[in-house]
């Protein structure tokens, strides 16, 4: 018997899942150029896969290429389905799913980094409490009057989502994330 | 190609435009002008190199590129204005996205320093067609607009065929610039793989020369390939003595009339074919997608196979069927290692292929695409063969709309060469046909080119006939006139108790009137045994045709796979009583389409 894969957004979708969603984050080389981003975002949303987190900048200003870093949710089936997917388009280069890279280099998930910004208000031991959490949490304070922080804080998303939910009753007021930068261990590039 | 004076001159977009298509070897432009794309049409009527062929709406322009480029082989190209221009364009886009038709848009844009005001006729073309076309680009400087023309004639014909738009405001037409001629070098990030690996195709050869009850499935990839591709098919066809059968799309590569072929498969396959299907052993898919049209309920489909997929885009491979020898290439390339490979190594044991045929001959038997005659009322399905006995000796095209009458097509015109058969696939668009039709009659004009098409259907384009009569196109447009949309009612029998809402035509026109006041020749014939005289004058007219042929109105199509079941679970159209089409889909098959 072969084993029957899950079709995506075929109209006889009607089986059973029998594949466990994983979290995969990929990385995908692009030429620099007008609406690139919208293509592999429009992919995403016309073929209903999910996006967890996406980061975007030029990386070889020569080359005109830049690196989008996109953190998504899906069976194995689905996962192979985005990255054959994105390869059709026509200004990707190369697409590399770095978890599964990760795996084959005998590793549990590749380098992952995000950076946030994450301001807090208040006075007395609030104010206190949260500057000495700040410190525990290697964050630095970039901005600062006698009634706020803002921290700059970077690391593993667990980290910062950590980090948040500590500040919440401290004071909190704003957030910005920047998403996940990943690469993989090792000398050899992507 | 033209000749070097014109590399790296200075001209104006538009005259780029005009000189890219030429260099690109385009004859035949579909279009309609506008506003944002007047300069391109000042140009065009400064030259006669390159014909263009007035619509009367966009998407008349858009499907007779696609019959165009699907008779010929070569990209098909329209030129529409801004704005509504733009929007129209979009069913024909996505219409060659489903089904790879390589179609080259260009349409006008507003000034650049009008795009994102909400300026009269604007449109954001790019961000529009962005999911219906391959690739687009909207061009900011005149001097990348040769560049990007030459690249999208690349894009469009290369890899997976498929539609591509280039988007041009107008004052980019306007502009001076320097013209730089086709080149080859495309962009690096651009490579289909067009050569299959060979151990994979080595493996191929092994599971296909162990096979005791192999099929061939094969697709619009095998024409898409070109003919040398069909020519190979065939010699492989001979060399393993396997069974053909072939999707919607995929219909000429292999003859008709070629003993191994067992007619077409899916929905509305035959019996022979679908059953081979779920029973086989290896199934060797060519250019084929695994369209939920083709397979049923994917749970149940061929479960004891093993399957062989050969297709040059690496996404269709496991997209909906687990695949155990995937090769990725282009099918022509990829057959002809195939074809060598098995001649150097294998041999057909077709003794041992002997069972297998018997057992398809006992499902042959079943005569699956047999209907009750009638000899008061046309049966559509005698119309369509009628009309097959009497055109098959000429040189004749067939287009068709989308609904009953196509599959009726399908099942009773044979074909015995590729690019013989335009018809819309994948996205099922009703209103291909006629326009189609002007384009497969414009590319060959000495052909009969007909299309076979429906009461419904036919109306959704029929202002295109005024194109055919303005540019002399003798089209022959053969309705299966049953008043109703004959497809949308059948699935209310099946799905809706029958209850028809909306799916019958009240107020239908007089075609025959209809087509006199085009300017054209139109012909009605209700008896059967009329019919043969009426398709004769058809043939004769030397403008276009309607021909209003009445045929039974309730006529199913069978057989059938309902939604949701699996290949060896068909309708027959001797076991369609009335109650077992009233129950012929469960509750899980009718969310389906």
């Amino acid at each position: 018997m072969n084993a029957q894969l899950q079709p995506t957004g075929s109209a006889y979708f009607i089986a059973k899942e029998t594949e466990k969603p994983e979290t995969h984050t990929l990385s995908v080389l692009v030429d620099n150029e007008p609406g690139v981003l919208a293509r592999v975002i429009g992919l995403f949303s016309g073929r209903g896969y999910n996006i967890e987190s996406l980061t975007v900048s030029e990386t070889e200003h020569e080359k005109h290429l830049s690196r989008i870093t996109i953190v998504t949710r899906g069976t194995p089936h689905v996962l192979e389905q985005i990255k054959h997917q994105l390869e059709r388009i026509v200004p990707v280069h190369r697409v590399v799913d770095l978890t599964v890279r990760s795996h084959e280099l005998g590793q549990e998930r590749p380098l992952e980094r995000e950076l946030a910004l994450v301001k807090v208000a208040g006075t007395g031991e609030g104010r206190v409490e949260a500057l000495r959490l700040a410190d525990a949490f290697r964050a630095s304070v970039i901005d600062a009057n006698t009634e706020h922080f803002i921290f700059e804080i970077t690391g593993k998303g667990s980290k910062i989502d950590q980090f948040i939910a500590i500040m919440k009753p401290l004071g909190l007021v704003e957030i910005c994330r920047t998403g996940v930068a990943a690469m993989n261990r090792g000398p050899q590039g992507m | 190609m033209s000749s070097g004076q014109n590399e790296r001159r200075e001209m104006t977009g538009a005259e780029m435009v005009v000189q890219a298509l030429k260099d690109n070897g385009v004859k035949h432009v579909f279009g309609y002008p506008g506003g944002a794309v007047l300069p391109i049409y000042d140009e065009i009527f400064q030259q006669d190199e390159v014909e263009h062929i007035l619509v009367r709406h966009e998407q008349g322009a858009g499907h007779a590129a696609e019959g165009y480029a699907r008779s010929t082989g070569k990209a098909g190209v329209m030129l529409v204005t801004s704005g509504p221009g733009a929007t129209n364009a979009v069913t024909p886009l996505q219409d060659a996205l489903m089904d790879s038709i390589p179609l080259v848009c260009l349409t006008g844009q507003v000034p650049t320093s009008l795009i994102g005001s909400d300026a009269f006729q604007e449109c954001d073309t790019i961000g529009i067609t962005r999911p219906c076309t391959k690739h687009n680009w909207l061009v900011k400087d005149v001097n990348e607009l040769a560049a990007i023309i030459h690249e999208a004639f690349h894009v469009a014909t290369t890899g997976r065929p498929g539609p591509v738009v280039v988007d041009i405001p107008k004052d980019v037409q306007f502009a001076k610039g320097i013209y730089v001629p086709p080149q080859t070098a495309p962009r690096t990030s651009y490579q289909p793989k067009v050569q299959g690996d060979l151990e994979k195709i080595k493996a191929a050869v092994e599971l296909m020369a162990n096979a005791k009850r192999p099929i061939l499935y094969t697709g619009g990839g095998v024409i898409n390939s070109g003919p040398e591709a069909s020519h190979l098919l065939r010699e492989l066809v001979d060399l393993t003595g396997f069974p053909i059968t072939s999707t919607l799309m995929g219909l000429g590569a292999y003859p008709a009339s070629g003993k191994n072929w067992m007619g077409m498969l899916g929905m509305h396959g035959t019996y022979e074919a679908n059953m081979a299907m779920h029973d086989c052993d290896v199934m060797v898919c060519i250019g084929a997608r695994f369209d939920d049209r083709i397979t049923g309920r994917l749970t149940a489909f061929s479960p004891n196979s093993k399957k062989i997929h050969i297709d040059i885009d690496p996404s269709s491979i496991n997209k909906n069927v687990h695949t155990d020898v995937p090769i990725i290439g282009d099918v022509g390339r990829v057959l002809e290692d195939l074809v060598r490979l098995w001649r150097a190594t294998a041999r057909a044991d077709k003794k041992a292929l002997h069972p297998w045929w018997e057992q398809i001959a006992k499902w042959r038997a079943r005569d699956s695409l047999a209907y009750k005659m009638n000899h008061d009322v046309i049966m559509p399905q005698y119309a369509v063969q009628r009309l097959y006995a009497l055109t098959k000796d000429m040189d004749t095209y067939i287009t068709t709309e989308v609904g009953q009458h196509q599959m009726w097509a399908a099942q009773h015109y044979h074909f015995e060469k590729p690019n013989r058969w335009m018809t819309s696939g994948g996205l099922g668009t009703m209103g291909y046909g006629l326009p189609a039709a002007l384009g497969v009659q414009i590319a060959h004009p000495d052909a009969l080119v007909i299309d076979i098409a429906g009461d419904a259907s036919v109306q959704m384009t029929m202002q295109e006939m005024s194109a055919a009569v303005q540019h002399e196109a003798p089209i022959k447009i053969f309705i299966l006139n049953n008043q109703y949309m004959g497809m949308v009612r059948q699935w209310q029998q099946l799905l809706h108790g029958n209850r028809l809402s909306h799916s019958y035509t009240e107020a239908m026109p007089d075609f025959v009137k209809l087509a006199e006041a085009y300017g054209g020749h139109g012909i009605r014939c209700e008896k059967p045994d009329e019919l043969d005289d009426a398709i004769r004058e058809m043939i004769s007219v030397k403008k276009p045709v309607i021909f209003d042929c009445r045929v039974a109105t309730l006529a199913n199509c069978f057989p059938m796979i309902p939604s949701g079941k699996a290949h060896n679970e068909m309708l027959l159209p001797d076991e369609a009583t009335d109650e077992a089409v009233a129950n012929a889909i469960d509750a899980k098959g009718r969310e389906l389409v």
